[in-house]
């Protein structure tokens, strides 16, 4: 089952990737048909954002899309394999050569031969090959009922792909630009530059009299974040994955992203590592699946799991709450337990249908608010959400103060939305708020006719007033028919907006409650966050400095638990070497350190160690002693130092 | 009247050479002179040099063709190795004179064995009564291969006993070319930029058909008038031209001018060559984009240059990063402890502005820093507690690799690495916003 959700998100992932491709391919196509003739390379700069982790994702679809599609000459190059133009067209003519023997697998070992011998890595081999690959896939066509080339035009041209260009050399683009350029009439050529930071390093890699002979076009690709809120979207806010993430762990799982590495595949990796720390830990995550499937399952159940049941501390909370003999059975039935664990089940899967639809309602109020008390994104207010009451909360106060101030037409346009989001929502206890949403509605709409209407009147009585003569009297009857007007007409409207904004609120109460309020939680939403720190936030230097300085933490020896200062002399050579280069300058001297190690290891040895007494340190000691050194500089914490003979040098401030 | 006249030429293909080298006429006739009959023994090598599109490489080309003289014309770019280009050239060679049968394959690997090949080939094609011409393009190249490639090629007629000459066409000139041990010198030969006048010429000469030339020629008057200050490079122009000559039949075509309202074209077209000069011929929005935009008739503003998507966004912590690795190569260490401890001592103010610190640090460039220093920054600049985890480090090596951080020496990895700021005050100031 793990198995199949991470492949069905992976998917889902993999599908709003190729939708991003796609458009951008669509654009391309128009491009490199209008600029098939002149003399320029068209190029594509793909600006993808900082998260080089990304990359790779996207331009594996971006191939596939392509291949599918346009053409089956796809090279993807990287800057790691090109340090030179030569490696690059050897790179470049290695991988179209071997595409083409996907395609049409009919006389390989010819270009397996040529491919194999590397003979001449040139643009005029490229060309032949070239020119015999299209002319072959002509005289095809006819015959063999167009199988590969009926979906490539007649000359499909040839995609290189940098995946890198940052980190290309100047000198290596230039060449091949310039070198590609003279034969842009018998190759077509299609460039797609990837580009990480901004399209200005275009003109900072390339002088002008390369790039002239460019036609560059720019594609900016989604931004990270957004691309973020789309999977959150699809994956968390639905309640089509019976899996949850708690508020903690989502909360760890975003501030990597947001602080670190702007790495969507990185936030999957996190998901995916949740999904599998949760099933392993939690033994009734068996019960964790499709609704379906939930029933099954739980009419399965084992004596022992009931009793894990009973032990969650939100199903005893739920057993405390209920009659007395009603705790009984659900103490010591099991049968009982399974129907009322089913129904919790259900219950809870009505939660989140429910939970989803008012949280997005919730959303539009709150989103269009000013300085948004509660999180401009989604995902932001799904954390509230989850953490506590949200209604409890001060940001919940502001926020409905402000949007008791807002102004018709975008309450209007809210309540739309709202009422659109309700309708396509799964839930089914929504019916009564479309109607009364719908109500609001209408009662707005009406409000607007009175508005008209009290116009005319006004206008009518403005008549009237035209006809009397006093100047007085007109002033004074003008003022009371203002004051009158507006006081009015803004009660109308403002009682209904308030009436709007309880009826939401009630929503939230009703619909938003936290998790951990609803009972049989612990099945569904993973909330261990320190597991997961643990795993994604490595430290490396922190987690080597507690191995030598405190070997018990790892090795689990009792003999080693020691007491804080002191350097105990059972500890590994390494762990003692540490401790005492700890205590030393930036620049160590050997001799004292062997002869410190000698005597804390000659402590362990006890009182034979009469030699210890004369200066010659045992030959075992100093071999140790030699070894746990090189361990250290192996581990980078020292290197041989030239400024002083007999001296190392640390390399580490702290130790931390 | 022509101006070239050579008695080994028959006069037809003279005239015909003049009127595809418009402008080179001089240079042209004293290459003949040079080259002589078609038996006669040339100068060994020849270099021409010019700056760039002043025509080397088309003069030469259309020479050689229309005189039907035997050559070989090699892009010193393209073969960017001494075996290819020696390679090139020999099955070039096979080719030229035979078109027969698939030039089967040489390995050539030294100057050695190309002498020895070439000779092969030359008696083969039956070449010996005629000067065979080669043509490095882009001959600055050569100077990148082995130290003998050179003064071999320009002392080929020599080695190899056969009537042939080497032409080099580069646009540097041939003192920077002089290897130390020297070599025979080359007959040089200096290709001036085209003039106003010659631009003009050449280009109006290709006139569309449905199109006047005196029609084009006032066209392409314009067109000079507002690039000339910026761009002599011919093709580039050439590229311009046809861009936008659309743009400026268009009152013609709907009627409202005729060929010879120049007045009322030149007011239609100059406005949009001039924003063509801020957009096209920067490269910052492609030519495909500005056709489509000609033909939607919208604003160039709606479409957005390359440089206009400066913006770079990055992760939280990367951008203190950042910040903190720019103050690090800009600062002078002993401030460090000034600008980033709560209780640092007393500022001395008589001492602290010496006379080389009023030069700008931001004049000097950026200092390397080590990562340490680095860190430690960042530490003090981001409020809360940052862990040394992993993914800091990552990090940092994900901005080298961005190129917005450029590592220093990196000879030994055990030293504690060294970095370098590489990017600029303003690109600081949009991130720390």
């Amino acid at each position: 089952q793990i198995q199949e959700d991470l492949n069905k998100q992976l998917f889902d992932n993999l599908l709003s990737f190729l939708r991003r491709s796609h458009s951008e391919f669509q654009e391309k196509t128009k491009e490199w048909t209008c600029q098939m003739k002149s003399r320029e390379i068209p190029t594509a700069a793909l600006v993808l954002g900082v998260n080089v982790t990304d990359h790779d994702l996207t331009f594996r679809s971006l191939s596939e899309v392509l291949q599918n599609n346009i053409t089956p000459y796809i090279a993807l190059l990287e800057a790691k394999d090109c340090p030179g133009v030569k490696n690059l067209i050897q790179k470049l003519m290695g991988q179209l050569m071997n595409c083409d023997i996907d395609v049409d697998s009919l006389e390989d070992e010819d270009y397996v031969r040529v491919s194999q011998n590397r003979i001449r890595c040139s643009m005029t081999s490229l060309i032949n090959w070239y020119e015999s690959v299209t002319k072959k896939t002509d005289s095809e066509t006819p015959s063999k009922k167009r199988t590969s080339s009926s979906r490539h035009c007649q000359s499909p041209p040839i995609v290189v792909i940098f995946k890198d260009m940052e980190s290309f050399a100047t000198k290596v683009l230039q060449d091949f630009i310039v070198i590609s350029s003279q034969h842009i009439r018998e190759l077509p050529l299609v460039l797609i530059f990837g580009i990480a930071t901004s399209p200005m390093i275009i003109h900072s890699l390339l002088p002008h009299s390369v790039s002239s002979l460019l036609c560059i076009e720019l594609f900016q690709s989604l931004s990270c974040k957004e691309h973020l809120s789309t999977i959150i979207d699809k994956l968390l806010l639905t309640a089509q994955f019976p899996f949850k993430l708690g508020d903690k762990v989502l909360q760890v799982l975003i501030n990597i992203f947001l602080y670190h590495d702007f790495s969507v595949r990185n936030f999957i990796k996190g998901y995916q590592l949740c999904m599998v720390e949760h099933f392993y830990s939690q033994p009734l995550s068996v019960l964790c699946c499709q609704l379906v499937d939930a029933t099954k399952r739980v009419d399965s159940l084992s004596h022992e799991q009931c009793e894990n049941i009973r032990r969650l501390p939100s199903f005893r909370r739920y057993v405390e709450s209920q009659e007395s003999e009603k705790q009984i059975a659900l103490l010591t039935e099991d049968s009982f337990l399974k129907e009322t664990t089913l129904k919790l089940l259900e219950d809870l899967h009505v939660y989140h249908e429910n939970y989803v639809s008012v949280l997005r309602c919730l959303h539009v109020f709150t989103s269009s608010l000013p300085k948004y008390p509660l999180g401009k994104q989604i995902r932001e207010l799904h954390c509230v959400c989850l953490e506590d009451r949200v209604w409890e909360t001060e940001e919940y106060e502001s926020s409905l103060q402000l949007a008791r101030m807002l102004n018709k037409s975008d309450l209007v346009t809210m309540l739309q939305q709202c009422v659109e989001i309700f309708v396509s929502s799964s839930g089914k206890g929504f019916d009564k708020t479309i109607e009364k949403l719908n109500e609001f509605l209408t009662q707005f709409q009406k409000l607007e006719a009175e508005a008209f209407q009290e116009q005319d009147v006004s206008v009518s009585s403005q008549k009237e007033l035209q006809k009397k003569t006093d100047l007085y009297q007109l002033q004074k009857s003008l003022l009371d028919l203002k004051e009158s007007r507006r006081s009015k007409k803004l009660t109308k409207f403002e009682t209904l907006r308030c009436e709007i904004i309880d009826y939401i609120d009630s929503l939230v109460r009703n619909y938003l409650v936290p998790v951990d309020h609803k009972t049989l939680h612990e099945i569904v939403y993973f909330n261990t966050a320190s597991v997961l720190r643990e795993h994604l936030n490595a430290a490396p230097r922190t987690a080597l400095h507690t191995a030598l300085n405190n070997p018990y933490c790892y090795l689990k020896n009792k003999a080693l638990k020691s007491d804080g200062g002191s350097i105990s002399n059972k500890a590994p050579d390494i762990c003692i070497v540490y401790k005492l280069h700890l205590e030393c300058g930036r620049l160590i001297n050997l001799v004292d350190w062997l002869e410190a190690f000698s005597t804390v290891v000659m402590a362990a040895e006890g009182q034979n160690a009469d030699a210890a007494s004369s200066d010659q340190v045992d030959d075992v000691i100093q071999a140790r002693f030699i070894r746990a050194v090189s361990e250290l500089e192996l581990l980078g914490f020292i290197k041989p130092s030239k400024q002083k003979t007999d001296h190392v040098a640390r390399l580490t401030w702290g130790g931390c | 009247m022509p101006n070239l006249k050579h008695p080994a030429y028959p006069a037809a293909q003279l005239l015909q050479l003049e009127s595809l080298v418009p402008c080179r006429e001089s240079q042209v006739s004293m290459l003949l002179s040079i080259f002589g009959e078609r038996q006669q023994f040339s100068f060994p090598s020849i270099f021409i040099y010019g700056h760039t599109s002043c025509g080397k490489t088309y003069v030469m080309q259309t020479l050689l063709n229309t005189l039907q003289l035997p050559h070989v014309f090699v892009n010193c770019v393209e073969y960017f190795t001494s075996r290819l280009l020696l390679e090139e050239i020999l099955i070039q060679l096979q080719s030229c004179s035979s078109e027969t049968e698939q030039a089967s394959h040489v390995s050539c690997d030294t100057f050695n064995d190309f002498v020895r090949l070439f000779k092969q080939a030359v008696e083969s094609r039956g070449l010996q009564d005629q000067t065979l011409y080669i043509v490095l393009d882009r001959a600055e190249q050569l100077r990148e291969m082995e130290a003998n490639i050179l003064p071999a090629f320009l002392r080929l007629q020599e080695l190899t006993d056969r009537n042939v000459t080497v032409i080099l066409l580069s646009e540097i000139v041939w003192e920077l070319f002089r290897p130390n041990i020297g070599c025979f010198e080359p007959f040089t030969l200096y290709f001036p930029d085209y003039s106003i006048g010659h631009l003009q010429k050449i280009l109006s000469q290709n006139h569309p058909p449905e199109y006047s030339a005196d029609f084009y020629a006032a066209y392409i008057n314009i067109l000079l008038g507002v690039f000339y200050m910026v761009c002599r490079d011919l093709k580039e122009l050439q590229h311009l031209a046809a861009l936008n000559f659309s743009k400026y039949c268009e009152p013609v075509v709907r009627g409202e001018a005729n060929e010879r309202d120049t007045r009322k074209l030149w007011k239609n077209i100059e406005p949009h060559l001039k924003k063509a000069m801020q957009t096209v011929y920067l490269r910052e929005i492609s030519s495909s984009q500005w056709e489509r935009l000609q033909r939607d008739d919208g604003e160039p503003g709606q479409l957005k240059g390359l440089s206009a998507h400066t913006h770079v966004e990055l992760p939280y912590y990367s951008k203190f990063l950042l910040i903190a690795a720019y103050l690090a190569s800009y600062n002078p260490v002993r401030t460090d402890k000034r600008f980033f401890l709560k209780h640092h001592g007393k500022i001395r103010k008589t001492n602290f502005m010496k006379k080389h610190e009023k030069t700008s640090n931001h004049l000097l460039g950026p200092k390397p820093f080590p990562l340490d220093r680095l860190l430690a920054i960042l530490y003090s600049i981001v409020d809360n507690r940052v862990a040394p985890t992993a993914n800091i480090f990552s990090q940092i090596t994900s901005l080298v690799t961005l190129q917005l951080l450029s590592m220093v020496g990196h000879n030994d990895q055990l030293d504690g690495p060294r970095y370098k700021c590489t990017v600029s005050l303003d690109f600081i100031r949009a991130i720390a916003r």
